[in-house]
């Protein structure tokens, strides 16, 4: 256990050091977060009127949605990381050594976890400062960056697996093309589900972007249901466990292909 | 005990690629084996299964007394692996390259540190210590891998063509650095290269790999002195018909192979051989284009175990 963990920091601090070496990366996957905040913000402003929407501010109601939206929208790349690490013959110099295989995919997860977490709190802090509010306060804002951590976990897990099976940039270009539009605008993430056909309501059911805003809205809220937060949360954390475990066994069908 | 020990490794790529096809070999403590083959030979396959990155479809193999397929963590432990691609992180410096390498086999401190240090001294990497590694000319990369690759202090160490790529002057530096580390009796080396006057220059054994397997395998020397006598090769005009015949009934010329418009024989005596080899050809009728006379090279030893002369292969 303990030389999983000093594995897994040692992999992790490799990473972070990558990542804080370039931090124009953090200001660039801003830009479209802010994009969709100040367009959409003014664009829809009024959607609010609509009866049954249920909501005073349409840029409140907008925030979670463009928080979780750029989780998943960073973490569908982390398989051209994984591409690239093993077109250059770095993974295969670690595998080679007694480092544990599950400290690879730790560090992996660490580091897309406080990217994740960062570029989170970013856009709130960007929205805040356009107006804003959260009734929720800071225990809601920590449920949000929670929960956009967790479903990043999903997404990097998966874009991890797949670029290790199927090794194309391709595929992750692809993956992320087709996934990302469909998931945000097939949950709540800018429209209210009470306003949502009814199918469309089903789907967003099965759909973990909005468990992630189930989670997020219900601990937002000016009274907050805990209820949800909690059992929203479990699957969102189920979810991510099984892509982690899952990510981890592709190492071994990796291997054989080698 | 041997340092390394494969018999029988087979292995086959899907859809059907037979990388290895009965390898077997063994590397002695304090030996350098230089395995040497053309592209696609099943060099690099043969490092990656003794190194525990794959597994070999049958067979087995024990690295410094350790079985690969049940202990791979202790072969892990004691193994240093420079592959023929390198795995060096371009966006870290070289010094955290190298430190992030001791900290993966349990280094830490004030001996790592003094460690790298060395290592970074030794290579020659001093300058460039603290700059990324995407800034490197090949040789210092190559040079870091192989510093990567001796963190720990590795009693069996892998080259995958260590050189190749490189221009003739950081090739010469390598070869330096490789024999010094030759000269470490604890330290067992397995050497891929396919380059001949490599393998003939740093390696104390050659072993010989033609499409998955060991066609030939002994000291250079040896392997050359076993081709009693010169090498003559012979290049005709053009391509005839009956040029081997005309050859091999020369007295004192053996083991004549065509290759197209080129025809190679051994002779006790080469330069003896040359006119009554002409002679006999002009007599059949047979324009000759250049004749030339050799000591055996492993070339030659290539050629006769493998069908093939090397550069074709
Ligand atoms: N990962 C792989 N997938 C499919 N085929 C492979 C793979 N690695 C090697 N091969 C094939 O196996 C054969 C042996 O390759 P290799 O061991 O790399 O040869 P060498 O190192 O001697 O050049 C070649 O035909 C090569 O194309
Ligand atoms: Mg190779």
């Amino acid at each position: 256990m303990t030389a999983l963990m000093t594995d897994t920091w040692w992999m992790t601090a490799r990473r972070l050091k990558a990542w804080i070496r370039q931090p124009a990366l953090l200001v660039i996957t801003l830009v479209q977060p802010a994009i969709w905040l100040f367009l959409f913000g003014n664009l829809f402003k009024k959607v609010v009127q609509l009866p049954g929407f249920g909501s005073g501010s349409y840029l409140d109601y907008l925030v979670p949605g463009v928080v979780v939206m750029s989780a998943v929208s960073s973490s569908m790349w982390a398989g051209m990381g994984a591409i690239e690490e093993i077109d250059r013959g770095t993974l295969n110099r670690f595998l080679v050594t007694p480092v544990r295989r599950s400290a690879i995919m730790n560090a992996n997860l660490v580091e897309q976890a406080v990217s994740t977490a960062v570029q989170s709190l970013l856009i709130v802090l960007l929205a805040w400062a356009a107006g804003a509010e959260f009734s929720g306060g800071i225990g809601g804002v920590a449920v949000l960056v929670v929960a956009s951590v967790l479903l990043g976990a999903v997404f990097a897990a998966m874009s991890n697996t797949f670029g290790m099976l199927i090794r194309q940039r391709e595929t992750i270009i692809g993956l992320s093309v087709f996934l990302l539009l469909p998931l945000t605008f097939l949950s709540s993430a800018f429209m209210a589900p009470a306003l949502m056909p009814e199918w469309m309501r089903h789907v967003a059911a099965a759909n973990p972007l909005n468990w992630a805003l189930d989670t997020a809205r219900a601990a937002l809220s000016a009274s907050p249901d805990w209820g949800i937060v909690v059992i929203h949360g479990a699957w969102l954390l189920a979810l991510a466990v099984v892509m982690v475990g899952l990510s981890i066994r592709t190492f071994r069908t990796y291997q054989k292909t080698v | 005990m041997h340092a390394v020990e494969a018999h029988d490794l087979a292995k086959t790529y899907p859809p059907g690629t037979k990388a290895l096809d009965g390898l077997g070999l063994t590397v002695g403590q304090g030996e350098v084996l230089g395995l040497l083959g053309p592209n696609g030979a099943g060099k690099t396959t043969t490092v990656k299964i003794l190194t525990t990155l794959t597994r070999p479809d049958s067979g087995s193999a024990r690295v410094a007394g350790h079985d690969v397929l049940r202990r791979p963590d202790a072969v892990r432990r004691v193994i240093g692996v420079v592959s023929q691609r390198s795995g060096a992180d371009p966006a870290a410096t070289g010094r955290d390259n190298l430190l992030l390498q001791g900290h993966l086999y349990g280094l830490a401190g004030a001996a790592l540190k003094e460690r790298t240090a060395r290592l970074l001294d030794r290579f020659d990497l001093g300058e460039v210590a603290g700059r990324q590694v995407k800034t490197y000319s090949g040789g210092q990369q190559r040079r870091l891998d192989v510093a990567l690759g001796l963190v720990h202090r590795p009693k069996v160490l892998f080259l995958d063509e260590p050189t190749t790529g490189l221009d003739p002057e950081a090739r010469a530096a390598m070869w330096e650095e490789i024999s010094r580390l030759a000269g470490d009796e604890e330290m067992a080396i397995l050497l891929t290269t396919h380059y001949l006057d490599e393998a003939d220059r740093l390696a104390g054994r050659v072993a010989i790999v033609d499409a998955g397997r060991i066609v030939a395998e002994g000291a250079p020397g040896r392997l050359k002195g076993e081709l009693r006598g010169d090498a003559v090769h012979i290049e005709l005009k053009e391509e005839t018909a009956g040029a081997s015949e005309a050859l091999s009934t020369v007295p004192g010329v053996r083991e004549v192979q065509v290759d197209g418009r080129r025809l190679s024989a051994r002779a006790d005596d080469g330069a003896a051989a040359v006119p009554a080899a002409l002679a006999a050809l002009d007599h059949a009728g047979i324009a000759v284009a250049s004749v030339t006379v050799a000591r055996p090279s492993l070339d030659d030893v290539y050629l006769k175990h493998a069908g093939r002369r090397f550069a074709e292969a």
